[in-house]
């Protein structure tokens, strides 16, 4: 199974407020639902739409930021609840990759258990990012895991990642479902081991 | 590090490979599925068109959502509707099989599966639910896990986890008269803390411990999770292999055999253990809770602590509960009116649990609003053939389908606005029994069935004398 990512390349949303948390980005009263399936449709929710009306200008509705797979967000993004649901809702909704100032502990973790990949850059070059994707939306943006660094308009900033987050991209550790299905020799053997499984 | 114990033997006997991320995989042997958990895991296994690796290993049942009183299908509740046809959809989908209520073996999914035969010595378990540790009963290794860890289990029979240190827990001579496993569970949980068990699996053992039934051993086990410990189990000895004798998913032609290899797991006499505490299980009476933690609990003679016992953040805490449950420190519980009474769950709604109650309500009447729910339809077509069922109704009670129930708040038994409840469930958090303001006393079933009486928390061994 390759689950492996090394770099991505896309078009961003911008959408850089600081503090952004999990109730913004799925409301609480889609929790009670069976399946992820539908979280992409929830993201931000009750931003995107007052009274069922939806708001143009919200970046996850404006048409000039269609198809990004990149979300460009402030500092301590996804604070709040450690519910699955909003980076399931994000990766749903087509985000691969979150730039941020900095991200909530919890939220980080679950996003990397989807392979969602979180970088964070300092405050100013955020601004100058969001700048330059708002000015030209179609910017691409170009991740590399490798280098630690996003190229976009001719130019080349180096970001941040925890190195144990990094690697477990680079080697597809991040899936842990492709890890533990790896070992599907190692896993036969115990089953034919344990005697108990074939008590009749 | 613990050595030739239970825990250090089943779990090396598991051990698939150790993982980059530092953690093991294990091999499970059995994993059991309720409606709330699972959706989701099912879904990601579609998603990725993985199929069931062990489906044989795998069993469903419906219990958190489940009516108790109208089970007409399908439900009034659309979401409730709905979680239960997904289960029964995605089991069939899957192939697992699902203890449905037309199969007569539905119940609460500790309570059902057990029954059946389901869980033995040596196994190594896991349900998408906290309470899962309650099969340590049996010298199971058992584990609550997370919908992502559910798919995992389904997709491979196996998971990621670190090994648990093993706290050795004596509860030694013999219980009075009146006290009961719930009671051990409660008086644990108050001498060691909510967080006590953190980062351990408890053994428990010594005399009080051996002299407990199947049942018993259960309830004391499926408090573990509630003192911090993931994980609590005892060991094996002649009442576990006589209770599974004969079960449905019991080994038959092999049953001897596995009672060898049941017999071999169990902790050496020299066994090492990373911690070891000791109880004198005389000194126990029937406990209650008074607060929103099982650990903010008291004996039934004694009064509630004193702010002053507290400082600091414990103070507050303290403060915060007393106003909630709408208490006052240095008093007693003793005589606090209720609203509501409620006997099952997966820690007291077994047999002995609804002989223990019926024994106390005999010949008499609830003075107030009395839910009796057996933990599954065995129990209660066991119940109804001793005349259980006709003491409770007798007395006023009303005797309900199994399942959840009060317990918890995702099904129509809940309490309203400031109701208070003495229940003979495991947790007392806020909201938990349905209203965000409702409030609930943790209890035994004999001390519940007092208090029904009485209409406030009494003490069960006047009701038993009489
Ligand atoms: S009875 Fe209560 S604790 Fe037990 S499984 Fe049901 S909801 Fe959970």
């Amino acid at each position: 199974m390759n689950s492996e990512i090394k770099s991505l390349k896309g078009t961003a949303i911008p959408k850089i407020s600081n503090d952004q948390n999990t109730d913004d980005i799925i409301p609480a009263r889609y929790l009670k639902e069976i399946t992820f399936k539908n979280m992409g449709k929830y993201v931000y929710f009750d931003e995107r739409f007052k009274n069922g009306i939806e708001i143009k200008e919200h970046q996850f509705n404006n048409a000039k930021f269609k198809g990004a797979s990149i979300l460009i967000a402030g500092a301590n993004y996804g604070c709040g609840s450690s519910r699955e649901h909003a980076p399931q809702a994000l990766h749903r909704f087509g985000i691969k990759a979150i730039i941020a100032e900095s991200f909530a502990e919890i939220f980080a973790g679950n996003c990397a258990s989807l392979g969602v990949v979180g970088v964070t850059l300092p405050a100013k070059e955020i601004a100058a990012l969001a700048q330059q994707v708002e000015k030209e939306p179609k910017t691409e943006l170009s991740i590399s895991l490798q280098d630690k660094t996003i190229s976009f308009a001719g130019k080349k900033l180096g970001f941040e990642i925890p190195e144990g987050k990094r690697q477990s991209f680079l080697n597809g550790t991040w899936d842990a479902m492709a890890v533990l299905k790896n070992s599907e020799q190692e896993i036969e053997k115990v089953a034919e081991k344990l005697d108990y499984l074939k008590y009749e | 590090m613990s050595n030739g114990t239970l825990y250090d033997k089943v779990w090396e006997k598991h051990v698939v490979a150790k993982l980059p991320t530092g953690q093991t995989q294990v091999f499970v042997g059995r994993h059991l599925i309720h409606e709330v958990t699972s959706p989701q895991a099912f879904e990601m296994l579609r998603e990725k068109g993985i199929k069931a690796k062990f489906p044989q290993f795998s069993k469903a049942v419906v219990d958190h959502v489940i009516p108790t009183h109208d089970r007409k299908r399908p439900f009034a509740d659309a979401e409730a509707e709905l979680m239960t046809a997904t289960l029964e959809k995605n089991a069939k989908e899957f192939g697992i099989e699902e203890f449905s209520e037309s199969s007569g073996k539905q119940g609460v999914c500790h309570v059902a599966f057990p029954e059946q035969g389901l869980i033995w010595p040596g196994q190594l378990v896991v349900c998408g639910d906290s309470h899962t540790c309650t099969y340590g009963a049996f010298g199971a290794l058992a584990f609550g896990i997370g919908t992502t860890q559910v798919s995992h289990v389904l997709a491979t029979q196996t998971m990621a986890m670190d090994k648990l240190k093993v706290k050795r827990v004596n509860f030694n001579g013999e219980l009075n008269a009146g006290v009961t496993a719930k009671d051990m569970a409660l008086y644990l949980i108050r001498k060691l803390g909510v967080k006590g068990g953190v980062g351990f699996a408890f053994e428990f053992g010594g005399k009080a411990v051996e002299s407990l039934g199947m049942e018993g051993r259960m309830t004391l086990c499926n408090m573990a999770v509630e003192g911090g410990a993931r994980s609590g189990y005892m060991n094996p000895d002649e009442k576990t292999f006589e209770f599974l004798k004969g079960r449905n998913f019991a080994p038959k032609k092999d049953f001897e055999k596995a009672v060898s290899y049941w017999k071999s797991i169990a902790s050496e006499k020299n066994a090492i253990y990373d911690s070891v505490v000791d109880f004198n299980a005389s000194e126990i009476t029937p406990m209650v809770s008074w607060g929103v933690n099982p650990e903010q609990s008291i004996g039934i003679g004694e009064r509630i602590p004193s702010l002053d016992s507290f400082e600091g953040k414990a103070r507050e805490e303290m403060q915060d509960a007393l106003n909630y449950m709408g208490l006052q420190e240095g008093k007693e519980l003793l005589g606090t009116p209720v609203d509501v009474v409620f006997i099952g769950s997966c820690t007291n709604g077994r047999l002995s649990d609804l002989e223990a109650a019926a024994k106390i309500l005999q010949g008499k009447k609830v003075a107030v609003k009395t839910l009796v729910v057996p933990g599954s339809q065995i129990m209660k077509r066991q119940a109804e053939e001793k005349g259980l069922d006709k003491v409770f109704k007798d007395a006023g009670a009303e005797w309900r389908f199994a399942g959840c129930s009060m317990c918890l708040a995702m099904n129509p038994d809940k309490l309203e606005g400031n109701q208070r409840s003495a229940s003979t469930s495991n947790r007392n958090f806020k909201g938990r029994q349905g209203s965000p303001t409702g409030r609930t006393h943790l209890m035994s079933p004999l001390t519940a069935a007092a208090t029904a009486i009485e209409g406030k928390i009494a003490n069960p061994l006047k009701h038993l004398r009489n």
